[in-house]
């Protein structure tokens, strides 16, 4: 019974660490797209803000510089996205989508030029990451059955980055219905045109979302190469940038139920990872490909099953024009 | 001395080739009701954008109470005390109507800190000026008329003590309009200076003092409006004299060709959008489906043409049966001698990339004639469609040209030329002069009329009450997605039809005592 | 802030110049990168330029990569015509060549070449169009996101032929994941055997006779888009879906037609890479053609003529990058891949960013001819 208890613990513990990625980018979305930007570039922005903090910390050494660095250089390719989309009115997903292969491109080209070792970057040391976190009286409490358990293992000894991300749920929810600039965010998304005739700046606002999504994107990419690895490797977001953009989907682009979504995923890749060289009865071991599938098929079935129509932003994907 | 609200001096504005407003000079007085007229294209809701602050003019100055004023936004407008109540509305759906009255105008960053003060306020406009609309409901869930008060609310709450409203009627019914004149009068008696913009003649002889007209991107003319009429205001809003009656033959018409027998039909979303229809059209009549816009008319045509499925019901048009089994679709209805001209023609009539001729054969590209073994036989689209733009005088003729490049109204004689060119024994016509210039108007209702003429059946959905009287033989009346009752065009008068839109049914509403206790 | 169009500028300016200049934006900002790696850019051209066209053998690989990007760059545009965005074509190209394979490996033990080539692509077509049938209907009839979708169908390809080549249908014997050669029955002759039979000698490349494939799917795209019903009830639907409804053209079904002709397209990349060059069924054959032909359709402006040149284009940047990076080793070959995102950007997203300047040039040097005139 222990035993369980502390198998079932250690999965949600794994669950939490998956599951980050993809609920910073997943809030990221939540503020661009209610706006009324689509965005298909979670992951290049996710990756690009990997590969900058890799750099920045096998540069320097420092772990927050890192982090500062794929803040930037995430915020930059949003600041990209939003150019071509809200002031050049371009196609919303083909952005998003060149923006996904520019950096798939560039972060190797970059990282070869830079480090020569095929597009990764040097191992990094403990120092130059950030490491597990241990809440006070972890160790006390780890004795204590169950709760205490729960504590020491669940909640206890986690990344920075992992309750940074979770503490962002709220704090979107916060924002987002709360305040004046939340009530604004939606509308935009809803009807541009009320907006602008209310007096309020469309552009601004959408420029604003935008680069919120880029910190959160930036914040990703950091834990992806500095927390959750010891480094940058080539195409290390694998698909968690659309993986979240379905999460957020899922969620009706409301915080919570998204967040749920992620943690959905997060528990499918935990689970699955203990399930290799398991063999299941009637079908034998199961083929490791088919768990690697697993996220991806998740996502299409998510994306099919439940939803039918959700019910996007009204004025989603489309640029706005003065009507004459 | 008067005081003027509003002076607008020598304002121009071109938007690449097009000059929408040249050299245009306006003076409003304050307190008044001043109106504005014209055709589409005149170039009056451009003007009043530029006073609103959503374009900026060229050259040209705004003067407000007096003073010299540069509006290059919606904020500099509401700074200024002008307040616009849009044609179509500039609300969130999916808000109440307190937060779209708070958006843009919170008092701090927290929408706690709003809330209450919004509210505290809003009441007392409310009582002030009598426009009472729940606080606390979705405004998508709201009837149309209320729609438009929380507008005049949010104007209002801003301080607005000019009031520009655009083409507010066309959603409304008759006892609606009468409603909002009345709201306008209050406004005008607590020294809201109102500029009212719109084409019905009718409107500006009813409440503005005041009328300016405008034509082809210039003011035209001022005048009084008891020093006017609407002959000589029709005559300067086109530039020569207008014809506002139709000649039309008395009407012999033959066997039912389209009979619906209670046929139902509810949305994807389980709202019931027409209940118990039951009416015949028979060849070589006309008849009008008058209703505010919403009502079921809407989804009435698309489930004849076959657009939407009907979900209890029937309808037999010509030699076909649309069931909720069978429900067919627009190709069926076509090859079985059916055509549909749509409400919306920007959206489903014509497809703005394309050119011209490709627009020609829009639910015709099956059609053998067109065809040639697998391929399109593009001489013989190319000749229809000039043979099309011949007949109904399209213009430029130009076969080649992108759809969007042409205007309104010739766009809607190039759609009616294609449905009405196929000799059709069923006409579906939705809003056909919509959008549509003086001049296509009389030259589009007379093409109608000789589609029946030639023993056609057609059936006419608009919100336009003036077309549908002059226009049909036989009037039905539509309110929340039931027929309310039928009448012959020589009995009908807007009073009544306007009862009737209402949903009192006919004999009530004919009684010329009736008092019109119409839901808030 | 761009407004409505001020001229209509003549349309060889809209179709021919503004592209030209979307190009050039791109490749001024590929050299900007490989400034900041520390190289000359110019050099960079230089040895690209030589590699694709400088020699026979350059000019060989750059048309048997142009064969490739044809076909998904067709695949690419179809999609499009219809309002789809189609980023599956690299599983659709995978899965089609899975097809491919399968045929072969099935006949070529007794049938003969005339019979295997043709049921081979067939096969291709087939398997291409199943891979992106699934997205398709999901988008058609469940609302779900295509673009989603199908990238997620790429991963699965990609998992599914690993799978499949390192296990089940592996050569015994070999430790590669790949199956066992063709029989030499189902190859598509290269250019310079057919050369050859008329007694012109030219050297060896990987160019095959696929790329006349290539080019006849083309008039088959051009011919099927503009000049047949089914070709207009497709752009109908990517028009407006609405007026499709109207014309009583049924939107669902022809986001089947779309995306399955689409993936059948991306599925002939196989014919190239499997019947023409590599003759057995491998990993990864399919590696990034897929996206390019997502940049070649929209430099094309989903144009068989424009894809075609395009395509060309990018046969020249794929060899000429292979060729750079063996001569500046620091220039890896995916600065190609990085190129691709410039074009699709300034081709895609940003296309008409220059509009104005071209405005201000082109009535600049009208204005000037008509004062010479007057």
């Amino acid at each position: 019974m222990d035993d369980t208890i502390l198998l079932v613990l250690r999965t949600l513990d794994a669950t939490l660490r998956v599951a980050t990625p993809l609920i910073f980018c997943a809030m990221a979305g939540l503020y661009s797209e209610r706006s009324g930007i689509v965005d298909i570039g979670l992951e290049g922005k996710m990756l690009a803000g990997a590969f900058a903090a890799a750099t920045v910390a096998a540069l320097t050494g420092s772990a927050w510089l890192a982090l500062a660095a794929a803040v930037l250089i995430s915020m930059s390719l949003a600041l990209l996205h939003g150019f071509a989309c809200i002031t050049h009115r371009g196609d919303h997903v083909v952005s998003g989508v060149a923006i996904n292969i520019l950096v798939a491109g560039l972060t190797i080209v970059l990282g070869n030029a830079w480090f020569r070792q095929g597009g990764q970057t040097p191992s990094l040391p403990a120092d130059a990451r950030f490491m597990s976190l241990d809440l006070p009286g972890a160790e006390a409490m780890a004795k204590v059955p169950l709760i205490g358990q729960a504590y020491a293992e669940l909640i206890s000894g986690h990344n920075l980055l992992v309750y940074v991300g979770l503490a962002a749920v709220p704090l979107t929810a916060w924002i987002v219905y709360k305040t004046r600039f939340g009530l604004r965010l939606r509308a935009v998304g809803e009807n541009p045109a009320a907006v602008d005739t209310a007096g309020i700046s469309v552009v601004w606002l959408r420029y604003r979302a935008v680069m919120i999504c880029g910190v959160l994107t930036g914040l990703a990419g950091t834990y992806l190469a500095i927390a959750q690895n010891a480094g940058f490797s080539r195409d290390m977001t694998a698909g968690q940038g659309y993986i979240a953009l379905a999460a957020l989907i899922f969620g009706k682009w409301r915080p919570w139920p998204a967040f749920g979504a992620c943690l959905i995923f997060g528990l499918l890749d935990a689970v699955s990872i203990r399930m290799q060289g398991v063999e299941l009865p009637g079908i034998g071991e199961v083929p490791v490909q088919a768990i690697q599938a697993l996220p991806y098929v998740l996502t299409v079935v998510l994306l099919a099953g439940f939803i039918g129509k959700a019910v996007a932003p009204k004025a989603i994907g489309q640029p706005y024009v003065k009507e004459r | 001395m008067v005081e003027t609200a509003i002076e607008l001096r020598s304002i121009s504005k071109s938007f690449g080739p097009v000059q929408a407003n040249r050299d245009v000079s306006l003076t409003v007085a304050k307190g008044s009701i001043h109106g504005i007229i014209g055709e589409n294209g005149a170039g009056k809701s451009t003007l009043m954008s530029i006073l609103y602050g959503f374009y900026e003019a060229d050259s040209g100055e705004i003067l407000v109470r007096g003073a010299p004023v540069e509006i290059r936004n919606s904020h500099d407008a509401i700074e200024s005390g002008i307040g616009m109540v849009h044609q179509h509305f500039m609300l969130i759906d999916s808000f109440t109507v307190l937060e779209n009255v708070m958006l843009g105008a919170e008092s701090g960053p927290l929408l706690s800190e709003s809330t209450l003060a919004a509210r505290t306020e809003l009441e007392r406009l409310e009582r002030e000026y009598g426009l009472y609309v729940p606080l606390d409901e979705t405004v998508g869930d709201l009837p149309v008329g209320q729609q438009q008060r929380v507008e005049i609310l949010k104007a209002l709450y801003r301080g607005a003590d000019i009031l520009i409203l655009d083409e507010p009627t066309g959603v409304l019914t008759p006892q609606e309009t009468d409603q909002l004149f009345e709201i306008l009068k209050a406004l005008k008696a607590q020294g809201v200076t109102v500029i009212l913009i719109t084409h019905k003649l009718r409107e500006i002889m009813a409440v503005t003092d005041q009328v300016s007209i405008m034509r082809g991107g210039e003011m035209v003319a001022h005048r009084a409006t008891a020093d006017t009429n609407r002959e000589e205001l029709a005559e300067l809003m086109v530039g020569r004299k207008v014809r506002l009656d139709l000649d039309k033959a008395p009407v012999a018409p033959k066997a039912a060709v389209l009979s619906a027998e209670h046929l139902g039909y509810t949305d994807g979303k389980g709202v019931q959008r027409l209940a118990d229809i039951n009416f015949t059209v028979h060849a070589g009549e006309i008849v009008g489906i008058a209703g505010v816009s919403g009502n079921g008319q809407s989804e009435l045509l698309e489930v004849l043409a076959g657009i939407l499925p009907p979900s209890e019901g029937s309808v037999s048009l010509g030699p076909i049966t649309a069931t909720p089994e069978n429900p067919g679709d627009p190709e069926q209805r076509r090859l079985n001698g059916i055509a549909h001209v749509p409400e919306d023609r920007h959206r489903l009539g014509l497809i703005g990339k394309f050119s011209a001729e490709e627009t020609a054969i829009l639910g015709y590209h099956n059609n053998p004639a067109y065809l040639s073994g697998p391929l399109i036989d593009r001489a013989a689209v190319r000749a229809d469609c000039e043979k099309m733009m011949r007949d109904y005088d399209v213009r430029p003729p130009d076969p080649v040209l992108q759809s969007s490049k042409f205007s309104g109204g010739n766009q809607q004689k190039l759609i009616l030329a294609r449905e009405m060119e196929k000799n059709p024994d069923i006409l579906l016509v939705g809003q056909p002069t919509r959008g549509v210039d003086i001049g296509a108007i009389e030259f589009i209702h007379q093409q109608i009329v000789a589609m029946r003429d030639a023993g056609s059946a057609v059936l006419l959905v608009s919100v336009e009450l003036d077309e549908v009287m002059s226009l049909s033989d036989r009037i039905i009346v539509m309110c929340g997605g039931r027929i309310i009752g039928e009448v012959a065009a020589e009995e009908a008068d807007a009073r009544m039809l306007g009862l009737m839109m209402t949903g009192i049914p006919r004999d009530k509403a004919r009684n010329p005592d009736a008092d019109i206790q119409v839901g808030a | 802030m761009s407004n409505a169009p001020r001229i209509t500028l003549p349309a060889w300016i809209d179709i021919g110049v503004i592209p030209l200049v979307n190009i050039l934006m791109a490749l001024v900002a590929a050299g900007a990168v490989i400034l900041i790696i520390g190289e000359d850019p110019v050099q960079a051209v230089q040895v690209m330029i030589q590699g694709a066209v400088g020699y026979d053998e350059g000019i060989g690989y750059t048309l048997y990569y142009t064969t490739n990007f044809i076909f998904t760059g067709l695949a690419v545009s179809m999609a499009f015509h219809a309002g789809l965005f189609n980023i599956g074509g690299e599983g659709q190209a995978y899965f089609g060549g899975l097809g491919i394979g399968l045929a072969v490996l099935a006949m070529d033990g007794f049938a003969p070449g005339f019979l295997i080539v043709p049921i081979a692509i067939a096969a291709g077509a087939l398997f291409g169009a199943g891979w992106a049938f699934i997205p398709a209907y999901l988008q058609a009839y469940r609302g779900s996101h295509i673009v989603i979708t199908t990238i997620m169908f790429n991963f699965i390809a990609a998992a599914l032929m690993v799978y499949l080549l390192a296990g089940v249908m592996r050569e015994s014997g070999n430790m590669s994941p790949e199956t066992r050669e063709f029989a030499a029955v189902s190859f598509l002759p290269f250019m310079h055997e057919v050369f050859a039979w008329f007694g012109v000698t030219i050297t060896r490349t990987p160019l095959n006779l696929s790329i006349l494939w290539a080019l006849l799917c083309c008039v088959f795209v051009y011919v099927f888009i503009w000049r047949t019903r089914w070709g207009y009830a497709l752009r109908t639907v990517g028009q407006s879906e609405r007026a499709a409804v109207y014309a009583g053209i049924s939107p669902p079904r022809i986001v089947l037609l779309a995306m399955c002709l689409s993936g059948a397209l991306a599925g002939f990349v196989g014919v190239n890479e499997l019947l023409g060059v590599q003759h057995r069924l491998l990993l990864n054959f399919s590696a990034g053609y897929g996206f390019t032909g997502i940049a070649v359709a929209l430099m094309g402006r989903n144009h068989p003529v424009g894809i075609v040149l395009a395509s060309l284009l990018f046969g020249l940047l794929y060899q000429g990058g292979a060729e750079l990076s063996f001569e500046m080793p620091t220039i890896t070959k995916e600065m190609v891949v990085a190129l691709q995102g410039l074009v699709i950007l300034f081709s895609g997203a940003l296309a008409y960013m220059s509009r104005p300047w071209v405005e201000k040039v082109y009535l600049l040097a009208r204005g000037g001819a008509e004062r010479r005139a007057a």
